[in-house]
């Protein structure tokens, strides 16, 4: 008979082996490609010699050292931030609305608030790209009501990017949130309403604690995505609002400064990685205690 | 359960108006008779419809993404069913980081993936082909698929594999009459999103397809920011009927809720 | 030679050891429970006979063959598990037939003997329904007979009436006992709870910390425990600490005399186990049943009665005296003989005390 340890061993073994098909994909179609970026972002790049195998540092000094990036970078997360604050503020309430809600309705609306998830970024851009455009849906119905006599601008703004991407965006959030509150004892909302609590307090001071961790992790999803979105940026923003995205699908495409694209590219995963991590380990320290 | 409160109720109206918005917009313009966009339409006609015939180009990309769409999702199920059953049952040392590693196409910036797959594949010379694309989507829909495969192989209960073992069964038996049916549920819903998932990827395929396998949302892509006609509008209200047509398989199959939530809440 | 060996057997999860040194065997067709408290290994030892744990150390055979060198499924063991591990996407035909054709056993003779087995079980009726349709007992039924259709040379069940109601339970004990003894299989039954293992077993084996500490017919077993685990574990008991403070002579019969602190009585004579020191501290156990009541000072020891508890077939008073509360059952044949709060002589008959190895807690 084989002793346990060899079994142990056997196991192990075969875990591995049933790994194997989609690790050795991942090898291939993951990590190599994202050394080589990674080795091209140190390359250099000619108009007519092309990309040079040369070794140096000076795409990443170009990006760090000029106020155009600098300013893109900003706008970026600037509107990840905004979109991630707005998701919360909206997503938040609405997952709590369609717990409450009869399972009936409940299923009917979660089709309608996180099935869009499933529709095509490209199609929902489009929606809102004939809503906001200058002789767009709302302006049309704002004129004819005579509110305004000018059009808002909204189509190549940022404003109008943050609007389509939290469309986007706030399904993560409902179901980040829908989560957490499934792991909560609706028992303590009935402990809180037995000790004279009213709607809003239960909900400010005994559900949204709970939820807070959904919300948490759903912030998380919702800036990186944001950070990282490329359809909404480039249909609503065009060459006029450039985000980190699109300026590096346009090194790549257009300019063809590969080299320069790609550490433009590594940078955005570095600086995304990073607020993951730090924003995990303050969420981590916070919560710990309590929810461990 | 509780009554939602006459505000949250307004709150919830509002919110659904939000989200159903741009899509209500897009199918309108599409049933405009005029030459422009324009909503609400002056009329109701197909003209658009009909025009998508013409526009062999349209639906020759439509094919490519159906194509690949299947292709992707069942090479990444055929990949992550086995890893999900050693992850989700047994601890072996570099489990946590093979999960996040297959996890990973999740954290990673998609563009970032998208130029990185640009450069492996014009490198290897597989830039633009359909097996190029196939590869590079297997990849970035693998977490969908593990993701719920694990939800279903964790909530296994093993004894009913135990007891099927007791009574003769061979490992290979248990896992075709036993383990896979019970866990059927689990990999049709992740084959069925990492379809849809692929099926609407244009962040990374907008850089490695050519013209002969441009995919419809790239299509659509190239062609909204030229210029937005009713034409892209009838074509995205087809994308969004077979969307939501593939929602209600998945509702009855699964349940969209337990798709979309990762199959613990319920 | 026995029918199925267990020898030495360990099994260690790292540092600890959840069975240690086990011996037991089993005669063929013998009703064996593995008794114990939670966690005490129970499901340990079941899982190394059906195959699914590899011991540490140790055999187990079955007819001399050695069991261990059998993988899993080829044991030919039928296991009905706590949790019943029914397949849920079979029907209850379904589900019984799998076995059958595991064995590649021809579709006739296999729909004849689901049918059989069914019948067995009284499930006739509800072949073609689905598991989640049905109510735990009707489960546990078709549990049993999915183990029983392929003729096992062994039955182990593991709680198999744990998620039952006290009624239900009660129910199940008798016909799963008449099943078995029907088909004269071999079973080995795992349960915590002591009287389920007195009532279906000829045998029970008592475990304490991955040890087995006492083999014996129930009434043995509970009539004469060998350790103070055993007595406090199966069924009621006063449990007294003493000292034996006169011995007695060498003969069968013969009786000594222990002392709970102030009170003297007779007792048999120690068992060897309690060694030969003069004055051996022991455990005194006495059944609660086993205790009469007489009137105040005629007795033994006397007492008031505390609290007087109404069982339905019995009573059960809990009388304060100077050797602390002691328990008594009563059947109830008629009104209760004492009432709360009132004095009480109590004596016992010295055969029925018995003398355990001291040990500092039970
Ligand atoms: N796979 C395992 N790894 C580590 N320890 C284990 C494992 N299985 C069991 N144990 C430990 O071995 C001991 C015996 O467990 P076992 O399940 O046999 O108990 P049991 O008598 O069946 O208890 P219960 O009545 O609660 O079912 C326990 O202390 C348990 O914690
Ligand atoms: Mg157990």
């Amino acid at each position: 008979m084989a002793p346990a340890a060899a079994v142990d061993r056997e196991a192990r073994r075969r875990a591995w082996w049933l790994c194997a098909p989609a690790l050795a994909l991942f090898l291939a179609l993951m990590v190599v490609p994202l050394v080589m970026t990674f080795v091209l972002s140190f390359h250099s790049f000619g108009f007519y010699t092309g990309i040079e195998p040369t070794f140096g540092l000076h795409n990443y000094l170009d990006v760090l050292g000029d106020s155009y990036f600098h300013e893109i970078f900003a706008r970026t997360f600037g509107i990840a931030l905004v979109t991630t604050l707005l998701c919360a503020a909206i997503g938040t309430p609405e997952a709590y609305i369609l717990y409450r809600m009869r399972s009936r309705w409940r299923s009917a609306l979660l089709l309608v608030v996180i099935g869009p998830l499933l529709i095509s970024v490209v199609v929902r851009t489009l929606g809102w790209a004939i809503l906001m455009g200058n002789r767009g849906v709302i302006n049309t119905a704002l004129m004819n009501l005579e509110l305004i006599d000018r059009p808002i601008k909204m189509m190549y703004t940022p404003g109008g990017i943050v609007i389509a991407l939290v469309h986007v965006m706030v399904p993560f959030m409902v179901i980040a949130v829908w989560a957490a509150l499934h792991r909560q004892d609706p028992a303590t909302e009935q402990a809180a309403e037995s000790l004279g609590a009213g709607p809003l307090t239960i909900f400010f001071r005994v559900v949204l604690p709970q939820a807070m961790p959904g919300v948490l992790s759903g912030s998380l999803i919702v800036f990186s995505l944001s950070a990282s979105a490329f359809a909404t940026p480039a249909i609503l923003g065009g060459r006029r609002v450039k985000v980190v995205s699109t300026t590096v699908y346009d090194e790549f495409l257009n300019t063809l400064n590969w080299p320069l694209g790609a550490a433009i590219a590594i940078l955005l995963l570095v600086a995304v990685l990073l607020v993951m991590v730090s924003y995990n380990r303050v969420v981590e320290r916070r919560f710990s205690q309590v929810f461990g | 359960m509780t009554r939602n409160g006459p505000f949250a109720l307004l709150f919830n109206a509002l919110f659904v108006l939000f989200m159903a918005a741009p899509l209500v917009v897009v199918i309108g313009v599409s049933l405009t008779p005029e030459g422009f966009l324009e909503f609400p339409p002056s009329g109701i006609s197909l003209r658009w419809f009909r025009a998508i015939l013409d526009n062999p180009d349209f639906i020759e990309a439509g094919w490519t993404s159906l194509y690949l769409g299947v292709a992707a999702a069942s090479l990444s199920t055929a990949l992550a069913v086995p890893a999900a059953l050693a992850i989700g049952r047994r601890r072996f040392p570099g489990r946590d980081l093979l999960l996040a590693t297959f996890m990973s196409p999740l954290t990673v910036p998609t563009i970032v993936l998208g130029i990185a797959f640009l450069r492996f594949l014009s490198q290897i010379g597989l830039s633009g082909t359909f097996l190029g694309l196939t590869l590079c989507h297997a990849v970035i829909i693998t977490p969908f698929i593990l993701r719920l495969v694990l939800a279903s192989v964790t909530g296994l209960d093993r004894t009913v594999e135990k007891a099927a073992e007791s009574l003769g069964a061979s490992d290979f038996t248990v896992f075709r009459r036993i383990t896979l049916p019970m866990i059927m549920p689990g990999v049709v819903g992740g084959w069925v999103l990492a379809f849809i998932t692929s099926f609407d990827e244009l962040t990374v395929t907008v850089f490695i397809v050519n013209p002969s396998t441009t995919t419809l949302p790239v299509r659509l892509f190239n062609h909204i920011t030229q210029t937005t006609d009713p034409l892209v509008a009838s074509i995205s209200t087809v994308v969004i009927l077979f969307t939501v047509g593939l929602m209600f398989v998945i509702e009855r199959l699964y349940g969209l809720d337990r798709l979309l939530v990762g199959g613990e809440a319920r | 030679m026995a029918f199925l060996e267990l020898k030495g057997l360990t099994k260690r999860f790292g540092e600890i050891a959840a069975v240690e040194n086990f011996d037991l065997s089993v005669e063929r067709g013998e009703f064996v429970s593995l008794l114990g408290p939670s966690g005490c290994g129970k499901t340990t030892t079941l899982q190394m006979i059906a195959g699914f744990e590899t011991p540490s150390a140790g055999s187990i055979t079955l007819e001399g063959r050695d069991l261990l060198a059998i993988k899993a499924r080829s044991r030919g063991i039928g296991i009905v598990f706590q949790s019943y591990a029914l397949f849920p996407h079979m029907t209850v035909a379904q589900n019984v037939e799998f076995g059958l054709e595991m064995r590649k056993i021809a579709a006739p003779e296999r729909r004849q003997r689901v049918a059989e087995a069914l019948a067995l079980v009284h499930l006739e009726a509800l072949a073609d329904r689905y598991p989640r349709a049905m109510s735990g007992g009707q489960r546990q039924r078709v549990a049993l007979a999915r183990a029983l259709v392929i003729r096992p040379e062994i039955l182990l069940l593991d709680e198999p009436l744990s998620n039952l109601d006290a009624k239900l339970r009660e129910e199940m004990q008798l016909e799963l006992r008449g099943i078995q003894q029907r088909m004269g299989v071999t079973t080995i039954l795992v349960t915590h709870d002591q009287t389920e293992a007195m009532a279906l077993s000829d045998r029970v084996a008592v475990m304490h910390r991955g040890r087995l500490v006492q083999v014996a017919r129930p009434l043995e077993a509970y009539e004469h425990p060998r350790s103070d685990f055993v007595s406090s574990f199966l069924g009621k008991t006063n449990r007294l600490e003493g000292k034996v403070v006169e011995r007695a002579g060498e003969r069968a019969g013969d009786l000594c005399r222990v002392a709970v602190g102030e009170t003297v009585f007779a007792a048999p004579a120690p068992p060897p186990e309690i060694g030969k020191d003069a004055r051996p501290r022991v455990i005194v156990s006495v059944r609660p049943e086993k205790v009469e009541f007489r009137a105040a000072g005629a007795g033994l020891v006397d007492g008031t009665v505390a609290a007087r508890i109404f069982l339905g077939d019995h009573w059960l008073y809990q009388i304060e005296t100077p050797l602390g509360v002691l328990l008594v059952t009563r059947q109830n044949v008629g009104p209760a003989e004492v009432e709360t709060g009132g004095s009480v002589g109590l004596a016992w008959d010295a055969a029925q005390v018995r003398l355990l190895p001291f040990e500092e807690t039970a």
